[in-house]
């Protein structure tokens, strides 16, 4: 009964984003202030009614309910309560159903902080989140139906969740990254709403600046946690692999971090609009094609987890309206913004332009790697390519320590135009400094001097420098006066480089021995001593384990680490339980391969300097999207009204 | 010339001037990283180059995995049971998923001599999922 | 910028969503033509899996409906799909015939031990012949048959929840329907 309720609710929140849709998008064209006052109502009930779908699935899975076929395929009754919440969005259809929850977050979100929006402006937005959410909640309820039942064949136990997903970073990975995807349909439906009203300003920029930098922030962090997850799940210690799945959240990254850059100099400056609308009508499209790639099993990859051609056939043609009717609307409205262009070569506005030209590069590096296999498949029929991880980081590593470089000097530019000499008196130091350091800090870590070290820590202590610096010289004149949005920047900028130290240090620096070793057998890690003592059993609530036991020496310090291979009952698979020892300076990884004879075991040592400060920059830049958000100046433009905000439709 | 246009020159010539080098280096860099993939028959068949980065796969041959006494080498031979299977050398941890009778990728090069020199080897990720390459293997033969 | 400037990100989009359409179209395994549908089921004989001395032809698959399953050990989805049979046989009381593909007798014969028998009987096709007969593409296909031996549905791909609730449990309900009536009569 509950799971049939839950269907109605979401049949119900369908028509309401129907609803929302027309009342916002009519109401605005037509000036009826009464629909548009209508539309915070409804808005909430979609919400509240895509919560109770949302409750009753969850429950269906607490409730150990295998008569639903969502709950039979990815549960269990022996698995955790835990991992029987978090396998709500384990597959395909509960993922979808958490989608479009978030997505109706957001707009209840829009509705609730956009009372300072001229009502007719506010309109548009939340009419085009509406139909956004229609599209995603007609897929669930055509295509991908979590309530779907299986009368009369209802099975006494449940296939389990996949093991792979049964982990804290995969618990908090989807959502994360979701609200990401979904946070860019805010920044999206901005674009839509000025395109439609040919109206943008500095004004519009500030509204839709907060929303783009807490999406970016989501996402930012959904990808960080995501390759964490890899690290320690996967058992192998890669923490990225060029994977069309990962490649998927990683272009709305990009195209989202030249965004957030883009709309501060809209906000600022009052020019690269139409460049911004792009950049968000873009960012968005890449969400929806991620959603696509992962979903339909058009590039299937090691984590691609349903293969579904109706499924992909309906995204497909959402992508065509969705994509394709904003960027038609663009092309067609784009010459009623215009941009005043007045800066010069040496100014912030050439340092952003810089920046978002590198992102757009890399974003379109990672999307023709990504699409060229399909493609080359398509025409030659049927031949099968794959792209090489090499290509990725031969394209990637130079446009980064560009990217490194045009950071460093960006924050003593200034807008319209700075003088090259001062630039030079500002940037003498950092620059002397950055270079000593890339050239000592090597030696010092690894007595050696490898030149992608060396030119990693270059430009990552050149930003790091210059960056504190210039707060060094806003700290005199009173560091009261230095804005959040500064520091939010700073602490981005820092992400940044420590993520850029740590890639580095770990793609040059790591060690990794595969090795044959019987108990009581001794082998070196570094200069760590490494001891196996053998492999006992033990068992979990849904698996069986066996268990070695590691004993590292480190001069005088010791450490046991626990690898294990586990067998997972319900599904019959096997899966590779790393130990990790782990570090701020470095992680000692270690992972059980296969059993060989007389107790041998196949056995991967991993020594991983610096592996942490990735997620650590990942965590950084996130921190300081948000801090930016708290900026005064975004809570000041909640409280007044802005002067001069009616509606002058163009349409 | 005034300086304002000067200005915008530069910075027109800046972006295109970088943008070509990029889009140069990418090609090449595309170019150079390609994989074909080859199935068991063209594998045997010749059709194959040698001594070139290249992906193959096949189902693991049942009785054919054969660790070496000491160290991580080991070898078994692909087939398509269809008639053709070849066999490939490999140092190193094989995937939890790795089975016989299961499909299976790898990436390497192929010897003179017939054998496949795997660097790499991956498996299936889970019960239901097939590489695409070898889907049609699976399928028998393939369209 | 120039206005024509301006669609040139929707002709990129356009020209991604067109190799992307050709791409999936390709790996469309499902638009078969069934040549076989509203045929009778081919002539065969082959041994059973049970006992590779008794052959069976196929008169052995008349008398009333009857799915036949094309299935191997060495295909996961088949894995998958066995559930599903196992489940329809209980609860439908569906007749199944196994056709055992490709495949090693011996794995077979173990596999059914390990995982449940759904099939009244399987039959051995060791090199693939029936399989040529009926235009198999691949592991699993089924086929339901009406008494008479006509195929009346074909599934390339797995049976699973969703296609016995949309697809065959309807074809059966035709079928059964078709025969009750005739019997009325």
């Amino acid at each position: 009964m509950i799971p049939e309720l839950g269907q109605l609710s979401l049949a119900l929140a369908f028509c309401l984003c129907g609803f929302v849709a027309f009342f916002g998008l009519a109401g605005a064209a037509w000036r009826r202030q009464r629909w548009l006052d209508a539309l915070g109502s409804m808005v909430t009930g979609q919400f509240v009614f895509i919560l109770l779908a949302y409750a009753a699935l969850s429950q269906a899975f607490l409730a150990d309910d295998f008569s639903v076929a969502y709950v039979a395929n990815n549960s269990n009754s022996l698995l955790p309560w835990y991992y029987k919440m978090s396998a709500v969005w384990g597959a395909h259809e509960g993922s979808f159903l958490l989608w479009t929850l978030i997505m109706a977050g957001w707009t209840l979100a829009v509705a609730l902080r956009g009372e300072h929006l001229p009502a007719a402006f506010a309109g548009r937005v939340l009419g085009v989140m509406g139909l956004l959410n229609m599209g995603f909640l007609a897929f669930l309820l055509w295509t991908s139906n979590p309530f779907e039942r299986l009368v009369p064949m209802t099975p006494g136990e449940g296939a389990d969740l996949n093991p792979l997903l049964q982990d804290f970073g995969l618990i908090v990975h989807p959502p994360m990254l979701y609200m990401g995807y979904v946070g860019f349909s805010v920044a999206f439906a901005f674009a839509i709403a000025a395109l439609l009203t040919g109206r943008l300003d500095t004004a519009w920029a500030r509204w839709s600046r907060p929303w783009s930098n807490v999406a970016w922030a989501f996402l930012t962090l959904g990808i960080a946690l995501g390759s964490w997850w890899a690290y320690y799940e996967l058992g192998w210690g890669g923490w990225w692999f060029w994977d069309p799945v990962e490649n998927a959240s990683f272009m709305p990254w990009l195209a989202g971090t030249a965004l957030v850059h883009s709309l501060a100099v809209t906000e600022k400056r009052g020019t690269f609009k139409s460049w911004t609308l792009l950049l968000a009508i873009t960012t968005f499209s890449l969400s929806l094609l991620g959603a696509f790639i992962v979903r339909s099993g058009v590039l299937t990859s090691v984590h691609a987890f349903a293969v579904d051609p109706t499924r992909g056939l309906f995204i497909l043609g959402f992508l065509v309206l969705t994509v394709g009717g904003s960027l038609a609307l663009y092309a067609a409205r784009a010459t009623v913004i215009r941009s005043p262009a007045r800066y010069t070569l040496w100014s912030r506005e050439t340092a952003l332009l810089v920046n978002n030209i590198l992102l757009v590069i890399s974003m379109a590096l990672v999307l023709l790697g990504t699409l060229y296999p399909l493609a080359y498949e398509a025409f030659t029929g049927g031949d099968k390519i794959s792209v090489g991880v090499p290509y990725f980081n031969a394209g990637f590593v130079p446009l980064m320590l560009a990217l490194a470089l045009a950071l460093g000097i960006a924050p003593v530019l200034q807008w319209k135009r700075t003088s090259p000499t001062r630039l030079w008196r500002d940037l003498r130091w950092p620059l002397a400094i950055s270079v000593a350091a890339g050239l000592v800090l090597p030696l010092l870590i690894s007595g050696a001097l490898a030149w992608q070290v060396v030119a990693a820590l270059t430009f990552g202590v050149w930003v790091l420098v210059s960056h504190l610096w210039d707060l060094l010289f806003r700290a005199r004149r009173g560091l009261g006066r230095v804005t959040l949005g500064y520091w939010g920047m700073l602490a981005a900028h820092l992400g940044f480089a420590v993520a850029l130290f740590g890639i580095s240090l770990t793609s040059v620096l790591s060690v990794e021995k595969d090795q044959r070793m019987s108990p009581g057998d001794r082998d070196t890690l570094g200069e760590m001593g490494v001891l196996f003592e053998g492999v006992g059993n033990r068992s979990g609530p849904n698996f069986v384990a066996q268990r070695g036991t590691f004993r590292i020496e480190d001069g005088n310090e010791v450490v046991f680490l626990y690898p294990e291979k586990r067998r997972y009952l319900a599904r019959e698979s096997v899966m590779t339980e790393a130990a990790i020892d782990a570090g701020l300076f470095r992680d000692i990884y270690i992972s059980l391969g296969e059993p060989l004879e007389n107790g041998a075991w196949a056995v991967r040592l991993q020594l991983k300097p610096f592996v942490r400060w990735i997620w650590l920059g990942g965590l950084l830049m996130a921190f300081g999207g948000v801090l930016a958000v708290s900026d005064a100046r975004y809570r000041r433009l909640r409280r007044s009204v802005p002067v001069g905000t009616t509606v002058a439709d163009a349409a | 010339m005034n300086p304002k246009r000067r200005n915008r020159l530069l910075i027109v010539l800046f972006l295109v001037a970088g943008s070509a080098a990029t889009l140069a280096l990418v090609l090449v860099a595309l170019n150079d990283n390609l994989n074909l993939f080859y199935p068991p028959d063209q594998v045997v068949g010749g059709e194959a180059p040698v001594n070139t980065p290249m992906r193959a796969g096949g189902m693991v041959l049942d009785g054919s995995v054969a660790r070496a006494d000491d160290g991580l080498g080991v070898t078994f031979i692909l087939t398509d049971y269809q008639g053709s299977a070849f066999t490939v050398a490999y140092s190193g941890i094989l995937p939890d998923l790795f089975r016989e009778g299961q499909g299976i990728l790898v990436q390497g090069k192929l010897g003179a001599d017939g054998v496949f020199q795997a660097r790499e080897v991956l498996a299936k990720h889970d019960e239901t999922y097939m590489p695409p390459e070898l889907v049609d293997i699976a399928r028998g033969g393939g369209p | 910028m120039s206005r024509t400037s301006l669609f040139v990100p929707l002709g990129v989009f356009l020209l991604i969503v067109g190799v992307g359409y050709a791409g999936f179209k390709l790996n469309d395994p499902h638009e078969l033509p069934s040549a076989l549908l509203g045929k009778p089921f081919p002539e065969f004989a082959a041994p059973l899996l049970a006992d590779s001395g008794t052959v069976v032809d196929r008169t052995a698959l008349l008398g009333e409906p009857v799915l036949v399953n094309v299935w191997a050990t060495w295909c996961p989805t088949c894995k998958a799909e066995h559930e599903q049979l196992l489940r329809i046989r209980e609860s439908a009381g569906l007749r199944m015939v196994g056709v055992n593909y490709k495949d090693d007798p011996a794995k077979a014969r173990s596999w059914l031990r390990q995982l449940g028998d759904p099939y009244e009987f399987v039959v051995q096709d060791a090199d693939g012949s029936l399989g040529v007969e009926l235009g198999v593409y691949g592991a699993p296909e089924s086929f339901l048959l009406d008494a008479r031996g006509t195929i009346v549905y074909k599934r390339v791909g797995d049976i699973n929840p969703r296609i016995w609730r949309d697809e065959l449990a309807p074809a059966l309900a035709r079928l059964n329907g078709v025969a009750a009536g005739g019997k009325n009569e």
